[in-house]
């Protein structure tokens, strides 16, 4: 496999020599049988079927259960450069916790005039019940998924932060546990980063956030919309992992002015909610009058400090793409500093010059809508044809104010296994983030996300997209 | 431990259960049908859709009983909602929803038969395949009961699984035996020729019960004694009175840990009471029907007083 010049080779310099990181791997790939290889490809995914590790595909009767595809190269990255990248995450994810407290007290980033109102206004995410409350402990985004590419040996860029509900830390999980039991030998070669005691870092930090009537021994519940939701296995598995119950909105009421869950023996309050289900389904009275989902008056417990919810309501706000373009002046504003990891090139389409290039320049660019998420509701401009460019143009001129546009990346790559070898696809990563009063703490490794079609830049496994172990290497 | 979750688990087993007494009737069956004449053959299956009580499901879709349709439709039929495939489907359900609540390794015994059984079920079963395919469904009831024995804690989800088997097979086993019953009343053991001792070695095989049963009588076969192996004898894991004693010490176990007893407890000890006082004479004096059913109805209002007391639902 020799490196392509036109993009960044993660395993192979252009010169096709063998990038440090990856030195250890590659002796010992070398060395391997391809035929034996392959086999135990196959029996990875044996081993993912055999222990449930699926998504659930909405709107489909058959087949309802999928496998991500799992590709067994890992992806490594060098102490050095996680350093650089926990600095920069650290960084930008205290600068966001800060971003929502301000909008939520006195949004003195708007009368700054750092951060046009109008934004504020638009959000759907926009919670108006949280304005003037401070949930326990001052933390908003218990847990944050922040995707990150890269295109170069140090040019790595955020995509997109995820402060809402971050889904795929299951798979960074059971990805080394397969690994580990398919390639033992391995990880007593490289010197790996442990990931597996994720489940209880979470557990410390959510505890560290419990409100202060809980007790000495603070009850976690993880809350999940049920078992038909696509991401039901994740909340299952760290439900268990954390040795926490996993409720439902059924199974939870609002008992003695605390949160309640339905045990066996009766209602037992519970003191920290790392829930799964989007805001509107968290409580009928506050959100949804004709809901029947969610918890009717828990949002009154919460804001009479009951209870935590994680992530608290209202956090969507970051996730939507306009304040995304805004997240350097957020990283200054809020910390000071300049921001070690930069955003990617953001157009606007809501501002007229940048509307006008955008439109302009469509076909190289990647357009996304500002509340879009899952790779839905996107143009790729280079890899889509001269009507769905077309057609996408006359849904940006009718709603200029709902879009943003890139530039299409040249993404890294790594070396996936295919038949014919190993071969050169497009990745990007999701490190995981725990925020609690004292500390921000972030797991080394994440989840990589790889686009198995030759050529594909969409990682997202809802569009092909396959995943890898992801190794942090020690110093 | 959530009331839902207690659910769950009681319904995983009951379900699983249910998938297998069925599949122990299929397998009576199926050895019926290989000894029989085609019109006798024809009176065994429809005997068969019976007990599993699925004749009026059957008889809306196909208007004659042969075994590849009898069969088809007991395994994998998805219009059959007692089908055994229907049946698994909600097993692996309910542990999912428990997930948090079973061990690993009694998950993956689910989810592994669960893909067996899927693919076997995916094609209708030929001739060939269908006694290797009732064994695989009866082969997954057992290794989940060993994981469950191997690896589950014992706390209230291991005496909520169990109560739900034991409910599920004393069910089973009293509609058995309610819909042979004319075939096992004395009287008729006078007839004694024109009785066929094929059909009691049906009765006996739908529980697996056939070699146990000639074990402890030296191959000595009537009616009463049928009965009484099937009703009353502690030792045979497929008796109503096994059944119970297991539920018994589950409940108990279920109140030492709630530190209070609830309606299912008092249930069950009238019900104790009640079966241990009888022999068989005084069974089929007061009516071996009459007792199945009285039977059947104090089993299904242990079942919902359990789902009350622990707040399976609300």
């Amino acid at each position: 496999m020799s490196g392509d010049a036109e993009f960044f080779n993660e395993m192979r310099g252009a010169d096709g020599t063998v990038r440090p990181a990856y030195s250890d791997y590659c002796k010992w790939f070398d060395n391997q049988d391809q035929k034996l290889l392959r086999r135990k490809h196959g029996e990875a995914e044996t081993n993912f079927r055999k222990t449930g590790i699926t998504f659930n595909v909405y709107g489909e009767d058959e087949a309802e259960e999928r496998l991500i595809p799992f590709d067994m190269v890992p992806r490594i990255i060098d102490a050095g450069e996680w350093r650089r990248l926990t600095r920069g995450i650290e960084q930008r994810v205290s600068a966001l916790n800060a971003f929502m407290h301000d909008l939520y007290h006195r949004q003195e980033i708007v009368r700054a005039g750092r951060l046009p109102e109008r934004l504020l206004r638009h959000n759907e995410a926009w919670l108006p019940n949280m304005v003037g409350f401070t949930p326990p402990g001052g933390v908003y985004t218990h847990i944050v998924g922040i995707d990150l590419v890269r295109t170069g040996p140090d040019e790595f860029f955020v995509l997109e932060d995820n402060a809402r509900t971050p889904s795929g830390v299951s798979y960074m999980l059971e990805n080394r546990e397969t690994m580990m039991q398919m390639f033992p030998e391995l990880f007593l070669r490289c010197p790996v980063e442990q990931v597996s005691d994720y489940p209880r870092r979470l557990a410390k930090s959510l505890v560290a956030c419990a409100p202060d009537c809980a007790g000495d021994r603070p009850v976690v519940a993880v809350m999940t919309p049920g078992i038909f939701n696509s991401a039901y296995f994740e909340h299952a598995f760290l439900a268990d992992q954390m040795g926490a119950e996993l409720v439902e909105g059924s199974d939870l009421r609002v008992v003695d002015g605390r949160v309640a869950m339905r045990t066996t023996s009766g209602y037992k309050a519970v003191d920290v909610i790392y829930r799964r289900v989007d805001d509107e389904f968290l409580d009928p009275l506050t959100f949804n009058r004709d809901s029947v989902l969610g918890v009717p008056g828990i949002m009154d417990v919460y804001r009479s400090g009951g209870v935590t919810i994680a992530n608290a309501p209202g956090t969507g706000v970051c996730d939507d793409k306009a304040i995304y373009s805004f997240m350097p002046e957020i990283v200054e504003f809020y910390t000071g500093e300049k921001p070690l990891l930069s955003n990617v090139e953001t157009w606007r389409c809501a501002d007229e010059d940048s509307l006008k290039y955008v439109l302009d320049n469509l076909a190289e660019l990647v357009v996304k809508e500002v509340h879009g998420s899952g790779g839905y509701g996107m143009l790729v401009g280079p890899a889509s044809t001269k009507k769905e460019i077309e057609e996408f143009r006359h849904k940006i001129v009718e709603d200029p104010d709902n879009y943003i546009a890139q530039p299409t990346l040249s993404l890294s790559t790594c070396p996936v296994f295919t038949k014919k070898g190993l071969a050169p696809r497009h990745v990007d990563l999701r490190p995981f983030v725990l925020v609690s009063p004292d500390k921000i703490d972030i797991t080394p490794g994440g989840l990589t996300r790889v686009a198995l079609k030759e050529g594909s830049l969409v990682v997202n496994s809802s569009q092909g997209g396959g995943t890898k172990d992801t190794w942090v290497l020690k110093d | 431990m959530l009331g839902r979750t207690a659910n769950g688990l009681f319904w995983m087993f009951r379900y699983l259960e249910r998938a297998e007494n069925t599949s122990r009737l299929l397998d009576a069956g199926l050895r019926m049908s290989l000894t029989r004449d085609l019109v006798t053959a024809e009176e065994e299956w429809r005997s068969v859709i019976s007990t599993a009580g699925q004749r009026e499901a059957y008889e809306a879709k196909h208007s004659s009983y042969t075994g590849m349709q009898a069969w088809d439709f007991i395994l994998r039929d998805k219009d059959n909602a007692a089908s055994i495939i229907c049946m698994f489907k909600l097993v692996r359900q309910n542990a999912r929803l428990a997930r948090n609540a079973i061990s690993g390794e009694l998950w993956e015994a689910i989810n592994e038969n669960w893909l067996i059984i899927e693919e076997q079920l995916a094609k209708p079963v030929g001739e060939n395949k269908v006694i290797e395919t009732v064994a695989t469904i009866r082969r997954a009831g057992t290794m989940a009961r060993g994981a469950l024995n191997g690896s589950m804690l014992r706390d209230e989800g291991y005496n909520f699984s169990l109560a739900g088997m034991f409910i599920e097979r004393a069910d089973a086993i009293a509609r058995i035996l309610d819909i042979k019953y004319y075939l096992l009343l004395p009287s008729l053991s006078y007839v004694g020729s024109s009785l066929d001792t094929g059909q009691w070695d049906t009765v006996l095989r739908s529980v697996s019960g056939d070699r146990a049963y000639r074990w402890l009588n030296a191959g000595h076969i009537d009616a009463r004694n049928i009965c009484e192996f099937l009703i009353l004898d502690n030792r045979f894991p497929r008796s109503l009175a096994f059944c119970h004693s297991q539920l018994r010490e589950n409940l108990a176990a279920l109140a030492r840990l709630h530190g209070t007893e609830g309606r299912s407890n008092a249930l069950m000890r009238d019900a104790d009471t009640r079966l241990s006082e009888m022999n068989i004479d005084q069974i089929f004096e007061q009516g071996l029907h009459e007792f199945l059913i009285d039977f059947t109805a104090t089993n299904a209002a242990i079942g919902e007083a359990i789902a009350a007391d622990y707040r399976f639902l609300s």
